[in-house]
């Protein structure tokens, strides 16, 4: 099979700073993939470079059998990557409610038929009884919610999340793997996510890929990664694997 | 069609839009010589504030020459007037087309080339600069000693050359502004709407929700651009004289955001307020000052700077989502 993303060989140099160093992976379709690691690891800047913010230096990106590397980030999401920020970026003047339609508008051109999708996707992510207030009144774990559901309104076939777990209790965090699970089982969403609470990527993800400066230093099915000598050292610390 | 206009609008607003618009319709049978001609230049700010904020208030790029589509226009129109005696009506054409231009090549300098904020603002400086510059050389419009359009007693209004009584042109700016306020309602609820209100708010989460940015804020300086031009029109067929010192300088830029601003940048009625505000309360200021026997040339522009400076303080938002809130009209999106 296909897969649904393919990162080869791809590399991004702040001035002195190689940021991402040579990293290459496989996203399949249907699946969850998380990357995890330190921080300053070059997860962001991984994020970024597969969703168009910049141009890798080296290496390519192909997403459903195409090149999407260099790509504008619009884009990118007009051809089915959408993706949360790390630090949030709601429209904070407007409602969550009009947040979630101007991501639905653009599959839908007609604001009605937008506005019932931004209704079911507020819906899943618990947001619904909250869409009247204006999102600079949120908290951040509902922030970090209105950039999912804004995100997943624009109907990516795959979704890249940035670190959407941080600051969320851990019922919330259990919450959010659940809604994650669902959308993946019933719509066969693709997801591929940064994330440092291993709670969250040990029940989700079915494949790890583990960055540090850059490098990528391990990668596969979540078990086998988190026993890798490297990755305790440099990650995890001892106390992690008993 | 006109139904949906209304969606979503408080009854009481809905009562309150009739009452104002009776009497604003009713405003020239009642209103001596001197009020009517207080109330065209209110609705003119009202207007130019509203295409102002097509920019600014709903798509947040802030120009600060908008006076040189008020030129272009007002010069193409009378230019053909005069040259050609082709008719303000068929010289708005050319006025829309020409100010679009200007502002595509202004949008398609900053946007394309990163140039945003502040600098964006410089930019539009700049041009509105340049245009004053090269009309005070352009002999073909009377250079810096103006340009004239006939001014002749007429005895009836004649609509189709825009020749006639405070009256007619009373009733066209009132008709200008409704148009303007009804066509950024209809956008401000469709999807160029809400795409302009993302950009504002956050362009690089616009951008990540797969929306063109560059399109978008192009469509916004062009069509607030043509929209200018149209007042601009009227000002040289009202005024019957165009200078460029006048008309392309930067303090006609700066009076005409002021209603907007003071009224509520982003706002529908914020426009309308505000040019309400300031013209009518300077205007009666000065009546005042008039009849206390001060002669005060300079006190205008330190009301409005006064009027500038509450606003900020107190109503940052404007005066309008404050007194719709007063007024309980406060709509979803109003």
């Amino acid at each position: 099979m296909t897969p649904l993303l393919s990162v080869d060989g791809v590399a991004k140099r702040f001035r002195g700073l190689l940021a991402v160093d040579n990293v290459s992976f496989r996203v399949a379709q249907g699946s969850i993939f998380a990357v995890i690691g330190p921080n300053g690891a070059g997860k962001t800047t991984l994020f970024n470079v597969i969703a168009g913010m910049f141009a890798p230096d080296r290496g390519s990106i192909a997403f459903a059998g195409e090149r999407i590397d260099g790509l504008a980030p619009d884009e990118i999401c007009r051809r089915g990557i959408g993706r949360t920020f790390q630090l949030v970026r709601p429209f904070p003047a407007l409602s969550v409610e009009d947040n979630v339609v101007i991501g639905a508008m653009l599959r839908r051109h007609d604001p009605a038929a937008a506005r019932r999708r931004a209704h079911e996707v507020l819906g899943r992510l618990d947001l619904f009884g909250k869409r009247h207030q204006l999102a600079s009144a949120l908290t951040l774990p509902d922030r970090k919610r209105l950039e999912v559901a804004r995100a997943l309104a624009t109907d990516p076939k795959l979704l890249l999340l940035d670190e959407v777990m941080a600051g969320l209790r851990p019922a919330e965090t259990d919450r959010m793997v659940s809604v994650l699970t669902e959308l993946n089982r019933e719509s066969g969403l693709t997801i591929l996510l940064i994330e440092h609470v291993m709670r969250a990527v040990m029940a989700l993800a079915a494949r790890v890929l583990v960055l540090h400066h850059g490098a990528t230093i391990a990668e596969g099915p979540p078990e086998a990664v988190v026993r890798e000598p490297a990755v305790v050292q440099s990650y995890l610390g001892a106390e992690a694997v008993e | 069609m006109i139904g949906q206009l209304f969606d979503g609008v408080p009854r009481r607003g809905l009562v309150l839009l009739a009452g104002l618009l009776v009497v604003l319709l009713a405003a020239p049978w009642i209103a001596n010589d001197y009020l009517l001609t207080v109330l065209i230049i209110v609705l003119y700010f009202a207007y130019t504030g509203q295409a102002w904020n097509v920019m600014m208030g709903f798509a947040g790029q802030l120009s600060l020459g908008h006076a040189i589509y008020v030129g272009l226009g007002g010069y193409a129109a009378a230019a053909l007037y005069v040259h050609f005696g082709i008719g303000p009506w068929l010289g708005l054409a050319a006025a829309i087309a020409i100010a679009m231009a200007c502002g595509a090549i202004i949008g398609f300098l900053a946007f394309r080339f990163g140039v945003g904020g502040v600098y964006f603002a410089i930019l539009t400086i700049a041009f509105a600069e340049f245009a004053r510059i090269g009309f005070d050389h352009f002999k073909w419009v009377g250079a810096s000693s103006g340009f004239f359009l006939p001014v002749a007693n007429y005895t009836r209004n004649d609509l189709w050359n825009l020749r006639g009584n405070p009256m007619m042109f009373y009733y066209v700016m009132l008709a200008l502004t409704i148009a303007a306020f009804a066509l950024c309602h209809i956008l401000l609820k469709s999807r160029v709407g809400y795409y302009w209100q993302a950009i504002r708010e956050d362009e690089i989460a616009a951008r990540s929700l797969g929306i063109d940015t560059f399109r978008y804020k192009m469509y916004a300086v062009v069509l607030s651009a043509g929209m200018t031009a149209v007042a601009g029109v009227f000002f040289a067929f009202y005024y019957n004289n165009l200078f460029p010192e006048q008309v392309f300088h930067i303090s006609r830029s700066i009076e005409l955001i002021l209603g907007p601003i003071i009224g509520g940048i982003g706002t529908l009625f914020g426009p309308l307020v505000g040019a309400f505000l300031l013209t009518g309360l300077s205007e009666a200021m000065q009546e005042f000052l008039t009849v206390l026997g001060f002669d005060a040339p300079g006190a205008k522009q330190v009301f409005y700077g006064l009027c500038l400076l509450v606003v900020v303080m107190a109503l940052p938002g404007g005066v309008w989502p404050w007194l719709a809130a007063k007024l309980g009209v406060t709509g979803p999106r109003s």
